[in-house]
């Protein structure tokens, strides 16, 4: 009787935020069905940062909406999209076995072009309001495909060059730097292949810096756009690999195991999407305690996380919780502060009410973390298309 | 009823690798509707041969499959040439268990720890010995040559073979006829290569064949170990199965049959290499030549299997260390600082992968031996012999897994069925019989039929006899038969991969998503959690007969 | 028709002839042996009349147990005891436990069962031993008694003396045709040892 009576507060609860937004009419029955159903959150698991806030996540959904959370932990986010597709193949269309994915850039092209998602749903999200849309348009805006309301952002990443300044005083801040360094530095800057995101994303860099022209790089690549864009950059990247670690021959799986190999002392230098990535490590002893962050010279490339939800979910409305609950103010302090993830907020800090902005004034200021001015500003993604290519051709090139 | 447990064990594990290999073949050849290939094309094979890289992957694949099998079988056959008859024959054995009860990953893991550029080996010797304050640039695991993957396989595949061989000796006059021919003043190698090794063979040669089947298609061992840039083909076929790019499937499907192609190949020209090397040894064997004494090929073979077994417990044992540091700096010979917090973090994400792992064991290994027990009981209440099945059972283990887990996870999601854990235990069942079966075949063959005659003629009726006589007389063969079960399904990975369809999640999953990069520290306790586990129960099946029958020295 | 009757018993394996056709009848309290050769057949004729023959041989003929026929019959409805050279006791059970086992299921009494039979082997207060600890002499009576325990309506003995050496062979004949004479029972001996003929004192078939 009084776990019944504590559902009927919470939802009544429910209710009246809901009335307050007037968007969201079907909220309560949203949470109404989703109480007490699994939810299973398909999210790469290669970054035990990551992990340890999706279990946090997960302890949350289930004290405040009494949502079941299951995070599976993923080598790589196709995998998830391809078992949707296999589904949709076999012609599961409802009962999935994915109920919710983080993703961006070519797995959510990849999703939404073939109808495989779930929504318009993420303005339904009550917490959607407090998103900084203006302020950061890749919230709406991934890859320079609008999100269109398929998906919900959750978190902010900008590339940054992460250094260790007992070795490295003053880090190259351009790509170009980076190349004179790499000479004198042989074998201490590695990145990850270009089948992984963290891979692909270097060379993006590269190419926003190198390429003749920026302008092409938010429309879908042509055979003559890219040749013509990408011919400087593989002439830099061939005079870069013989300096790379293991003399450019192999590559790191992704970016946690460039961060090991930074740690036990192989590299002096590489990228992350973390602009928080020295801090959160120093504190958890995963880099040296002067490892240091800081932005390329003329911007770096940010993006935004995404959840969605496939079309044939078994449970959308757990779904649709668990987004809404990412990006309410509590998760977002969590995955701003250093001590956790460190990633920039996608919320307007300056929209919320008192009660939820006193979230973020308990995060500390650490060591490692780049002022906003060492940041630098922001560049747009290119056209998911583009790094489709890049990847590809990297490939071709070294494996020849 | 037990009349059909012959049939229905063999439909239960051939059927899904038939129809696994089937639902390959087909996309293989373009032909998947559900996917757009209506027609039957050989598309998904140019495609195959035109990625980049695809050659060397093969020829990688082919190199380290053969190597690792020559290299394992080299070391156990010359260690029961340096060693039989010998205390340290005697030794040797009670390492082979606790070894083999450890899974792949967790060893290829704790190797990785040991041998990396900042491993724990390059630790102990820098900066006096080696000089280097750093790691120094060097390929030593994930090489492109793929060396590293070698010895990784060897390191669980040599004790394999030497168990094999132990138990075709122990079942055989072969050591008396190796004592014989030394009294005609052969050499101790001599004796064995021209008397002992030939008539061995033919009972280790299934053995042989899985040890290069699984050489040549592994896919967790080449994803911690093995070369990157390109990797091997059973990787990239894994790669582009999950791809987000839904036409891969068709060249991913393509790779899979080659990759079968490649290891029925391999055992081909292994089979043509045994024939030619019989011809030419015929007459070398009769030639006279003693060899010397002792052989300096002793040392050799004695050497490679110590540095085996301590390779094997040094990783653990880094393992160990790497799951207690807070932190471990280079080039600091052990942690400057230790910690329980590794272990009290991850213990309630760990919890939901071990209950799962402990849960889907015990079924599979339970399923097994009622199987396993069924098929063997009918055989010896009816007299027939089952040896012929022989083949059958190694089947799963000759047959590379992604050939057929490709078409089976199609086959299961048609059918509604992918990431039920009735699949999941299905598949792991597939490769548990056949390992607990021959586990138990011999001794249920061996077991005195008069026990079970007297039993009868003391007015016990067949059921009796199975319940109070036969089962509590072959406790210690069932438990052993179990804890190898249990191992062999703690191990599997990629089986839980694709029957798991991502929802189910077990120590070994979870240990082999986490090598790929990130916290040692946290890497280090999945690892060890997934040796512990096996190796605890495997501690137990050892224990709990000898505490049962502490008094009862007819059962020692 | 009380006894042990066999009317043309053949046995055969891979059609040839390994014995009969035999006709023999062993009285109650009568010891009879059959005597032969090994390998021609004596133990295979034993576990015909067990029920635990081989299907890879073919037997002809007719045994009958007081007048009721026992081909057919699976062993544990024969009520034939037999003894073999081995002991054959369970040595996962304790000496207790292997006599016990023995014991047919409406016996309420089984201690009490157990610990008459162990005094009438001269081995009181063994209830607990593992087998494995007893010296062959021993062995051989606890094997006896289990064998008895079950009441059996015959016994059949398959050279169960051959592996004792020869003081403890004579105590152990005494022994064994002294219990099985008690119980009034027909009982065949098989064996290649004249003096266990001699000592059976009953009919005599030589293979």
């Amino acid at each position: 009787m009084i776990g019944r009576r504590i559902f009927l507060g919470a939802a009544a609860g429910a209710a009246l935020a809901a009335r307050a937004h007037a968007q969201a009419p079907a909220w309560p029955a949203v949470r109404e069905r989703a109480r007490g159903k699994p939810v299973f959150f398909n999210a790469w698991g290669g970054d035990e940062r990551t992990n340890a806030f999706v279990a946090w996540a997960a302890e949350r959904v289930r004290a405040v909406h009494g949502v079941d959370l299951r995070h599976v932990r993923l080598r790589d986010t196709a995998e998830a999209v391809q078992r949707v597709i296999a589904e949709k193949a076999a012609g599961r269309e409802s009962g999935g076995s994915v109920d919710l994915i983080w993703l961006n850039g070519p797995n959510f092209l990849a999703m939404k072009d073939q109808r495989l998602l779930f929504g318009p749903f993420a303005e339904r999200l009550p917490n959607f309001r407090f998103v900084d849309v203006e302020g950061k348009p890749a919230t709406v805006v991934d890859f320079t495909v609008p999100v269109e309301g398929f998906a919900a952002p959750w978190r902010m990443a900008q590339i940054v060059i992460v250094y260790d300044s007992a070795r490295v005083p003053r880090p190259p801040r351009t790509m170009r730097a980076m190349l004179d360094w790499a000479r004198d530095n042989p074998g201490r800057l590695a990145h990850p292949a270009a089948r992984n995101f963290l891979g692909a994303t270097f060379l993006k860099q590269a190419l926003f810096e190198l390429a003749p022209d920026a302008a092409p790089l938010g429309r879908p690549a042509t055979d003559a756009a890219y040749d013509a864009a990408v011919a400087p950059l593989w002439v830099w990247y061939e005079a870069l690999r013989p300096h790379l670690w293991r003399r450019g021959a192999q590559f790191p799986d992704g970016g946690p195991a460039v961060r090991a190999l930074m740690n036990d002392g192989e590299l002096d230098l590489m990228i992350s999407f973390n602009p928080a990535e020295a801090a959160v490590s120093i504190a958890n002893d995963l880099l040296p305690r002067t490892a240091r962050a800081v932005g390329f010279a003329d911007g770096s490339i940010a993006n935004a996380s995404f959840v969605a939800i496939p079309y044939n979910a078994a449970n959308p409305d757990g779904a649709m919780l668990v987004a809404d609950f990412l990006l309410s103010a509590e998760a977002q302090a969590r995955m701003s502060d250093p001590r956790h993830l460190g990633n920039p907020s996608v919320l307007d800090l300056a929209r919320l009410p008192p009660e939820e902005s006193r979230h973020f004034r308990d995060i500390p200021a650490v060591p490692g973390m780049p002022s906003p001015g060492e940041l630098g500003r922001a560049l747009p993604e290119p056209h998911p298309s583009w790094m489709t290519r890049l990847a590809a051709d990297w490939e071709r090139r070294v494996l020849r | 009823m037990l009349r059909s447990a012959p049939a229905l064990t063999l439909a239960l594990f051939l059927g899904p690798i038939v129809a696994g290999l089937a639902g390959t073949a087909l996309p293989a050849f373009g032909y998947l509707p559900a996917l757009g290939g209506h027609a039957p094309s050989l598309d998904p094979f140019v495609r195959l041969f035109e990625q980049p890289g695809l050659g060397r992957g093969v020829a990688l694949t082919i190199l380290s499959g053969f190597a690792a099998t020559l290299l394992s079988l080299a070391v156990a056959a010359g260690f029961c040439a340096a060693a039989y008859g010998t205390r340290s024959f005697a030794r040797a054995q009670s390492f082979l268990a606790p070894l083999l009860a450890t899974p792949h990953a967790a060893l290829a893991i704790g190797f990785a720890f040991l041998v990396a550029p900042s491993g724990w080996i390059a630790r102990l010797i820098s900066p006096e010995i080696s000089g280097w304050a750093r790691p120094p640039d060097l390929a030593s695991v994930n090489d492109p040559w793929g060396l590293a993957l070698v010895a990784g396989l060897a390191l669980k595949e040599t004790p394999y073979l030497l168990l094999c061989l132990t138990a075709a000796l122990g079942r055989s006059d072969v050591g008396r006829a190796v004592t014989l021919a030394r009294t005609l003043g052969y050499g101790p190698f001599m004796a064995w290569a021209k008397i002992g090794l030939p008539r061995l063979y033919p009972s280790i040669r299934l053995p042989v064949y899985a040890v290069l089947a699984f050489g040549l298609s592994n896919v967790e061992l080449a994803l911690i170990l093995g070369p990157t840039n390109p990797p091997t083909l059973a990787v990239t076929i894994v790669r582009w199965a999950a791809d987000p790019h839904l036409d891969l499937f068709f060249p991913a499907a393509a790779a899979a049959l080659l990759q079968l192609a490649l290891v029925l190949g391999a055992i081909g020209a292994w089979r043509a290499g045994e024939i030619v090397l019989a011809r030419a040894a015929a007459r070398w064997r009769i030639a006279g030549a003693r060899g010397r004494s002792p052989s300096p090929w002793a040392g050799l073979a004695r050497g490679a299997l110590a540095i085996n077994f301590a390779v094997a417990a040094a990783a653990l044992l880094v393992l160990a260390l790497w799951s207690l540091a807070a932190a471990w700096r280079f080039p600091d010979d052990l942690p400057s600082a230790w910690t329980l917090a590794n272990w009290t973090r991850e213990g309630p994400r760990l919890a939901a992968p071990a209950g799962t792992t402990l849960a889907l064991a015990a079924l599979a290994t339970l399923l097994a031996m009622a199987l396993a027990v069924a098929c063997l009981e009918n055989e010896s209440r009816r007299g027939v012999d089952g040896r012929r099945a022989l083949w059958a059972l190694y089947v799963p283990l000759l047959v590379p897994q992604v050939a057929f887990l490709i078409g089976a996870q199609a086959l299961l999601v048609a059918l509604g069925a992918d990431g039920a854990f009735a699949a999941l235990v299905w598949a792991h069942l597939i490769f548990v019989l056949p390992y607990v079966f021959l586990a138990l075949a011999e001794p249920w063959r061996d077991f005195d039929p008069r026990y079970a005659r007297a039993a009868a003629c003391l007015g016990a009726g067949p059921t009796r006899v199975f319940f109070a006589i036969k089962l509590p007389m072959l406790l210690r063969p069932l438990l052993a038969a179990a804890a190898i079960g249990f191992a062999v399904s703690t191990a599997l990975y990629l089986p839980t991969l694709f029957a798991g369809a991502g929802r189910w999640t077990t120590l070994t999953t979870e240990a082999v998503a986490l090598a790929s990069g990130g916290d040692r520290r946290v890497l280090a306790v999945y690892a060890f959690a997934q040796a512990a586990l096996p190796l605890l129960v495997y501690g137990a099946a050892l224990a709990l007969p000898a505490w049962l029958h502490r008094n009862r020295r007819g059962m020692r | 028709m009380s006894g042990l009757t066999l009317s043309g018993v053949t046995l055969r394996l891979a059609g040839r002839t390994l014995l009969g056709p035999l006709d023999l009848r062993v009285a109650p309290g009568e010891i009879a042996t059959v005597m032969g050769p090994s390998g021609g057949g004596k133990s295979t004729l034993l576990a015909f009349l067990c029920g635990t023959l081989d299907p890879a041989f073919a037997a002809e003929g007719t045994a009958a147990l007081d007048g009721v026929a026992l081909t057919g019959l699976p062993p544990e409805k024969r009520r034939v005891g037999i003894l073999f050279q081995d002991d054959l006791l369970f040595p996962h059970l304790s000496v207790g436990g292997n006599l016990a086992f023995a014991l047919p299921r409406e016996v309420k009494d089984r201690a009490g069962a157990v610990a008459a039979a162990l005094a009438e082997a001269e081995l009181p207060g063994y209830e607990n031993r593992d087998p494995a600890t007893l010296s062959g002499g021993q062995r051989a009576r606890v094997a006896l008694m289990r064998a008895l325990l079950a009441r059996p309506r015959a016994i059949l003995l398959d050279e169960p003396f051959a592996k004792l050496d020869a003081e403890l062979r004579g105590r152990m004949r005494d022994f064994v045709f002294a219990h099985i004479g008690a119980r009034n029972i027909p009982c065949l001996l098989v064996t290649h040892d004249p003096e266990d003929a001699r000592a059976a004192g009953g009919p005599i078939v030589r293979l």
